[in-house]
């Protein structure tokens, strides 16, 4: 069934993705049917992207950030709250433009061996979504694999084309990842932690492949990482997530130079913590527990760990978003 | 491209002596399935299997000939004598002819023919003919064998001849017409020219009498006869193809059958999984081979019928579980749901990126799983629910069984049908375990 983007109206003033009260619950079950709870991923999340930005998630690993990613990309169906792309309520879409969506929105994994069908070339790999696409002339396929190949550097063609995944490195693997990404020609890039697999040495190599391809492309590029050292470089805004809440937001810089929720004061004390050369893979995370996600804790949810937390307020009040500074946004007491 | 990575497999299996020889009984397998089914097309052969006139020249259960030539080659070969080849007196008389054919072989043989017969054909003759027989020795002794009306198709059963056995001392006709009178004790063979002279009157100027006289042998062909003369090489023969397609297809028809339904259970979950499940545990605790010999016995032993039966019991067998287990991993793989965000269908994720990732490991199990079909097919045939008309390896089986061949020493009855039915074990087995060496490397330290 072959599918055209003018089954979503495009609105080019919007913005390209507004998420409001976004909610995407895991139910358990027991013995298959006995509802027992649900793990809370993603808790009631807001945000509003524009065509052709770049922006960061960042927060613990657990913290719901693949989660809200599947969920844009309609891999997980949100339990309550609303996204709408270009202006058409996810939700409401058609299966025909529910496809149509799905080509408007590039997905990068995280393990790029996973992420490839083993059994497959290159060349097939990246044929796939366009023959999904119903795309059915061979050599207009060739043509643009040939295309998005070079686009990712993997030149010439000629010499990836045939290539199975397991003959490819891991720097290889992820440029065929991206490349497929890119081939249906999307306006936005879901990139979860798309270098946390690879060597350290390839890692920077691909940032930059992918902020060239969004900088070239003016595509709206969602990247995931708990890597806040390597985000100043490669967005341009920054979402503070915790225990599936989007706990603070505001640009690169003004985020990282006047942090204001206790939560990412403590994320970068930890990256500055001057002591040995791997202190900060060890205390990349907070002092305490990570909450729970199947009974998050009342109020704030960083109470429990929270240096300044204030009895009776936090633990029992959900702090909503203060802008203790201008285009920063914080969910915190400490702004009241 | 994707034809490198089974050249790869190829060179590999190369190294596996047992691989080589289990496809070198495969090729022999196929290579005598096709002469089979080219040079004896499959009405003919069924036709011929039906039984009767087309074997009354072979002897009945006679061994192969190359079982005697490893013992020196000394039994009987089946003779015969032919009134085409015989020099016919011919004296005219009023109202008719009398003509002498003198039948004649050379017997130079260590055993006794197994049988003796002459056939008779008289066609044209405004009233029967009359014959008088005599038999003459090497050493110069003739024997009366009585007269005979001819009709226009007429068997003389001459070992069947109580009076003439009685008149031979006792002895049965094929033997006592060629023992050596000299020799007291066991009959021994008088070699030499033995002649059946035919006399007969015949009342027409030009009609006349077609004779041949049979000494059946005690051996025959490659494979010997049964009990109603037919030449068991047919049956071998005709058993390959229909084993290896029976095999093939029941093990094509389960394996991918199975294969598509445990996908898509895997994929669904839910209650399509939980049907699948509930229905794959109440089929497995359900005998196959009861619920065969019941389809069998009250509807038809048809081969095709079996095979379909085969087929849909053999769905939600085991197999579902097995390949459910393959399959829940790869469910969860990452390029499944790349493929999910790229706006792949159900369809294609099914058929197209999951049941590919675990085909490989299926390849030696499906290779191992056509003999077992094979035997099942045989198994059927011996418990008497073989095909009706083919001649299958099982049916031979069934036949030795039923005459109770090992009883009476029929030995090659037996064992050249199971001989056909291990070698085909042998071949995919040993072929099998290569494979499964190859695409399954965790077994290779084993
Ligand atoms: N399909 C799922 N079913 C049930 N629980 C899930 C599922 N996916 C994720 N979770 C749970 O949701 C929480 C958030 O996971 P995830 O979104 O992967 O976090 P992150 O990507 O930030 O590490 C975790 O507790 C995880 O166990
Ligand atoms: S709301 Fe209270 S507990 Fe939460 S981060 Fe602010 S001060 Fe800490
Ligand atoms: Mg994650």
């Amino acid at each position: 069934m072959a599918t055209s983007r003018a089954d979503l109206p495009a609105n080019a003033e919007a913005s390209l993705l507004k998420v409001r009260d976004l909610h995407t619950w895991f139910e358990l079950r027991q013995w298959g049917f006995l509802r027992v709870g649900a793990v809370h991923a993603v808790d009631g999340v807001n945000f509003t992207l524009e065509r052709g930005e770049a922006v960061a998630f960042v927060g613990e690993s657990g913290c719901g950030k693949s989660s809200l990613a599947r969920t844009l990309l309609g891999l997980h169906r949100p339990t309550r709250g609303s996204v709408r792309f270009a202006g058409r309520e996810m939700q409401s879409l058609s299966p025909a433009e529910l496809k149509a969506y799905r080509a408007e929105v590039g997905y990068v994994q995280q393990d790029p061996y996973g992420a490839l069908p083993p059994f497959l070339d290159v060349r097939r790999i990246l044929a796939e979504p366009l023959i999904v696409h119903g795309i059915k002339d061979r050599q207009e396929r060739e043509r643009r694999i040939r295309a998005v190949l070079e686009e990712v550097r993997l030149s010439p063609a000629e010499e990836y084309l045939g290539k199975f995944p397991h003959m490819l490195s891991g720097g290889q693997q992820q440029r065929v990842v991206i490349a497929r990404a890119l081939i249906l020609a999307p306006s936005m890039i879901i990139a979860d932690e798309p270098v946390s697999m690879l060597d350290a040495s390839v890692r920077v190599e691909i940032l930059n492949l992918l902020r060239g391809i969004q900088a070239r492309r003016e595509l709206t590029l969602v990247f995931i990482t708990h890597d806040l050292s390597t985000v100043r470089h490669f967005a341009e805004r920054i979402f503070v997530m915790y225990a599936g809440q989007v706990v603070e937001s505001a640009a690169v810089d003004e985020l990282l130079d006047h942090p204001q929720h206790p939560y990412t004061q403590a994320l970068l004390a930890a990256i500055a913590d001057p002591d040995a050369a791997n202190a900060r893979r060890l205390r990349e995370v907070p002092a305490g527990e990570p909450p729970s996600l199947i009974q998050p804790p009342t109020g704030c949810r960083f109470h429990p760990r929270c240096p300044h937390a204030m009895a009776g307020l936090c633990d029992r009040d959900d702090p909503p978003d203060f802008t203790p500074r201008e285009n920063h946004l914080s969910a915190c007491w400490l702004h009241r | 491209m994707i034809g490198a990575r089974w050249r790869e497999h190829w060179e590999e299996l190369r190294r596996y002596p047992s691989a080589l020889v289990g496809m070198a009984i495969i090729a022999l397998l196929v290579g005598l399935s096709l002469y089979t089914v080219i040079a004896i097309p499959y009405s003919q052969a069924l036709e011929k299997w039906r039984g009767g006139e087309p074997w009354q020249l072979h002897p009945v259960n006679a061994a192969p000939v190359w079982l005697d030539r490893l013992t020196g080659g000394r039994e009987a070969r089946t003779l015969i004598a032919s009134s085409e080849d015989a020099e016919v007196e011919e004296v005219p008389f009023e109202g008719g002819r009398r003509l002498r054919i003198p039948l004649e072989v050379d017997y130079d043989y260590a055993g006794f023919p197994s049988e003796l017969n002459l056939f008779l054909h008289a066609e044209g003759h405004p009233q029967r003919p009359f014959a008088r027989l005599a038999w003459q020795t090497p050493d110069g002794r003739e024997i009366a064998l009585g007269g005979h009306r001819i009709g226009r198709e007429d068997r003389i059963s001459l070992s069947q001849d109580r009076a003439l056995e009685r008149r031979l001392g006792g002895l049965v006709p094929h033997v006592g017409l060629l023992a050596d009178p000299e020799i007291e004790g066991e009959p021994q063979v008088l070699p030499g020219r033995y002649r059946l002279l035919l006399d007969a009157v015949v009342f027409d100027d030009t009609a006349g009498i077609d004779a041949e006289l049979v000494l059946y042998g005690r051996v025959h062909g490659i494979a010997g006869t049964d009990h109603q003369r037919r030449d068991l090489s047919l049956a071998l023969m005709w058993g390959t193809p229909v084993a290896l397609a029976f095999g093939l297809l029941a093990a094509v028809g389960t394996t991918v059958t199975t294969l598509v339904i445990a996908a898509v259970g895997v994929w669904y979950r839910g209650w399509v999984d939980a049907v699948i499940q509930r229905l794959t545990e109440v089929n497995m605790i359900l005998p196959l081979l009861p619920i065969l010999v019941m389809v069998g016995t009250l509807y038809s032993t048809s081969i095709w019928l079996m095979l379909g039966v085969v087929v849909v019991l053999g769905i939600f067998s085991a197999g579902i579980k097995m390949y459910r287990a393959m399959l829940l991993p790869i469910r969860e793989a990452p390029y499944i749901e790349a493929a999910r965000a790229y706006g792949a269908g159900n369809l294609r994720i099914v058929m197209r990126y999951m049941i590919p990732r675990i085909l490989p490991v299926l390849i030696p199990t499906f290779v191992t799983l056509i003999p077992t079909f094979v035997f099942l097919e045989a198994s059927l045939a011996v418990l008497g629910l073989g095909d009706p008309v083919l001649p299958t390896w099982g049916k031979v089986l069934n036949d030795a069984q039923s005459q109770s061949a090992l009883y009476n020493g029929y030995y090659y009855w037996v064992v050249s049908p199971a001989v056909l039915l291990m070698l085909t074990g042998l071949g995919f087995a040993m072929l099998g375990f290569a494979l499964d060496r190859i695409f399954n490397p965790r077994l290779r330290s084993l």
